[in-house]
């Protein structure tokens, strides 16, 4: 081993000592009150004060910082944002917008990553790259939902007008016409379901929690509503024809079948969210009705259902929203007509969504530089099919807020 | 309950006994009409199954000639539930992670005031008919897909799934499964953001306080406790993307094939898909064998929920959270 002689170390620990070390001072050092004598040697109270500012003069300590080194904590969102404006910057030049999300985020990741290993080490780099990656993930999750917003209310807007909420497609070849005839139906059918489910399903939930305290019923039945929410919605379609094809012969497509296949997706919609809309009426007010000598019923029916009277408008809400944009169950039970039919017991019915579905499939022909007009119908449609979609279910929240059953003292 | 024992009668002080609850007639009617509707709903569970089989009987026994392939009914569904599992697997494979990613930013990233916003958002998402996302497909996607199927088939080519030649339209199993995935998103992160929310807090604050990263903490804590949620929340996705019907049958072009391609405009079709376009113009056997296609739709839709259930179910037990 050749190497260089190292020069000394400037402070060698044994000429500096970086912890208080006790000296022994002449006792007139450290003074009592008055500063030149000690009250008497040995003295336990001024002896203190000897040991603990008798220090020697403070050294040159080289800093040991007391953190660990971090990365500024603008770079979590300034990175991204400059690979961002960078890309913008560079759109211009041709590049495909497609092309530039894509490498921004991977760019930005790896920078990130690459430089906050060289600062904070493996583990905080690590943690920074997941949350990149978590975060981009979102980011393009909500892509989508933009996408989708911003088309329909787009394409949708083409033909939102007076007709379309006036006039049925009864004798309509080209341009013109309307979902009248399709907005009463969907309107009949979904009424239909909810008259069929709504007892029903309140009926199972208040058994659920008010009877069934977790009895092998109750068991099964939660087991099988949850299962049931799993039925796909052209099966709940086929099911229904294949019961009215027993009542009314092969072929049938009335409103009522269209309706019994929405119950069939409702019912288990609406007993789940009432099943949690009962368990936080608070058990205080049942015991309280209970040992006044209610009898089970009336305590049901005068105290619990009216508590919970906001929960279970909204279960409803959020139960309708859920079947109003049915269309496949619609579709092959209910068929597609271009009149108004208001009677549900005969007849095929149009609805909105299996409107958007035909005008979509068949949407005539192009003329004087307008698109076929079938496509403007059907985004209308589908537009006036989100909006209700999306009232009915932030109405559904809002019940479900304002009214929810003060829990608690 | 006393036991006679043949000894002379000390009647104790007798325990004030129980009195018997009158049942009033309310009381039996409210109760009765509360089982029958559990009941029911378990009887149209079983209806269910029962008219679909009733009604597909004519298809399993009929003469091989009058049915729509005039082969037999096997070679008629077995590429539809091809198709239905390939597009359904396409979806799973890319909604689950960006779910769980979406979960974790909800739960654990987002600043607490704007993760409520984003969760309602999600919520939101979930209740988007699938018209609209059949026509947002075919309308946008579809075209946006053609130079990505392009670019798949020149770089990726030698894969079976990419063999091309690449559809012109868009209308591929690749975008099929992409909306489905858009569809099953909500689904598998609402599962997924619950029982991530349901961690212990004193797991993760003892992981952070013994100096792991935020990373560290999620691997340790959130992950191995949310993961049978997570994989039931992705099976309840799966059932969804099995039975969605609008969104393929608008989307997709078929062909009577059994293809892996996913870039192709031969693609087999869906069960669930090929019943919405071709019962409209049945009649006779074939809408009884569209039936039995159904109900095979049924039973694979049914086995996959009822073990998403189960492991639901199970886990409720010993977590104590519900």
């Amino acid at each position: 081993m050749t190497s260089p002689p190292n020069p000394p170390p400037p402070n060698p620990p044994s000429a500096q000592p970086r912890y208080p070390v006790r000296v022994d001072l002449p006792a007139h050092a450290n003074g009592g009150p008055n500063g030149d004598t000690p009250d008497y040697p040995g003295d336990p109270i001024s002896e203190p004060y000897a040991t603990l500012t008798a220090v020697a003069p403070a050294p040159e300590l080289p800093s040991v910082p007391m953190t660990a080194e971090r990365l500024p904590r603008w770079a979590g969102w300034a990175v991204p944002l400059g690979f961002t404006l960078g890309g913008l910057l560079a759109l211009p030049s041709g590049i495909s917008p497609g092309l530039v999300l894509p490498v921004v985020m991977i760019v930005s990741a790896a920078f990130i990553y690459l430089w906050s290993r060289s600062v904070e080490g493996a583990r905080y780099a690590l943690d920074r790259l997941v949350t990149a990656i978590v975060t981009s993930a979102f980011l393009i999750a909500m892509i989508p939902l933009v996408s989708v917003t911003w088309t329909v209310v787009d394409r949708g807007t083409g033909r939102f007008d007076w007709d379309f909420f006036s006039e049925s497609m009864r004798g309509i070849v080209g341009a013109g016409g309307g979902g009248y005839h399709a907005i009463t139906g969907t309107l009949i059918v979904t009424a239909l379901a909810c008259v069929i489910s709504i007892p029903i399903g309140l009926l199972c939930a208040i058994y659920l929690v008010e009877y069934g305290k977790d009895n092998r019923l109750s068991r099964w039945l939660t087991f099988f509503v949850d299962v049931m929410a799993g039925i796909p919605s052209i099966v709940a379609g086929l099911f229904a024809y294949a019961l009215f094809v027993h009542i009314s012969g092969p072929g049938v497509r009335m409103g009522i079948v269209g309706a019994v296949a929405l119950s069939v997706l409702m019912i288990p919609v609406l007993v789940r969210a009432t099943v949690e809309m009962l368990k936080i009426v608070p058990n205080e007010l049942r015991e309280a009705s209970l040992a006044l000598g209610v009898p089970t019923w009336r305590t049901i029916a005068k105290i619990v259902i009216p508590t919970s009277l906001g929960g279970i408008a909204a279960s409803v809400t959020l139960a309708v929203a859920r079947i109003i944009g049915e269309t496949a169950p619609l579709l092959i039970t209910l068929g597609i007509t271009t009149g108004t039919n208001f009677n549900p017991f005969s007849e095929r019915m149009a609805t909105l969504p299996v409107f958007a579905y035909t005008q979509n499939q068949t949407p005539g022909i192009a003329r004087n530089g307008m698109g076929p007009p079938g496509f403007d119908r059907a985004w209308t449609a589908a537009l006036i099919l989100i909006m209700i979609v999306m009232a009915l279910n932030l109405l559904g929240r809002l019940i479900a807020r304002l009214f929810a059953p003060k829990t608690g003292r | 309950m006393s036991v006679d024992v043949g000894l002379p009668p000390a009647p104790p002080p007798a325990p004030p006994k129980a009195q018997k609850a009158v049942v009033r007639p309310g009381d039996r009617i409210f109760f009765g009409a509360s089982v029958g509707a559990g009941i029911t709903i378990l009887i149209v569970l079983a209806g269910v199954a029962l008219f679909l089989f009733i009604e597909a009987w004519p298809a399993i026994t009929a003469d091989s000639s009058e049915l729509p392939n005039q082969e037999s009914l096997v070679k008629y569904i077995a590429p539809l539930a091809f198709g239905t599992v390939l597009g359904a697997t396409i979806a799973v494979i890319i909604a689950a992670p960006m779910a769980i990613a979406i979960a974790l930013y909800i739960t654990h990233y987002a600043p607490p005031r704007l993760a409520g916003v984003l969760g309602l958002a999600i919520d939101l998402l979930a209740a988007v008919p699938s018209i609209v996302y059949g026509l947002w497909g075919i309308f946008v996607l579809a075209p946006h897909s053609v130079a990505l199927s392009r670019w798949l088939e020149g770089n990726l080519g030698f894969l079976p799934f990419f063999d091309g030649p690449p559809s012109a339209t868009g209308r591929t199993m690749l975008v099929v499964g992409i909306v489905l995935a858009v569809m099953i998103l909500p689904v598998i992160t609402a599962v997924s953001r619950e029982v991530f929310k349901q961690t212990p807090q004193l797991h993760q604050e003892a992981a952070l306080a013994l100096g792991a990263t935020r990373w560290e903490m999620i691997r340790m804590t959130v992950l191995p406790f949310g993961r049978s949620g997570v994989i039931s929340g992705a099976m309840l996705g799966l059932g969804r993307a099995l039975g969605e019907t609008m969104a393929v049958a608008i989307v997709l072009s078929t062909a009577d094939v059994v293809s892996f391609d996913l870039i192709s405009s031969q693609n087999s079709g869906t069960i669930a898909a090929n019943i919405a376009l071709d019962f409209p113009e049945s009649s006779g056997v074939k809408v009884n064998a569209l039936i039995a296609s159904g109900l095979v739709l049924f039973a694979i839709t049914l086995a996959v929920n009822m073990v998403a259930r189960a492991i639901i179910n199970r886990r409720r037990e010993f977590s104590g959270a519900n």
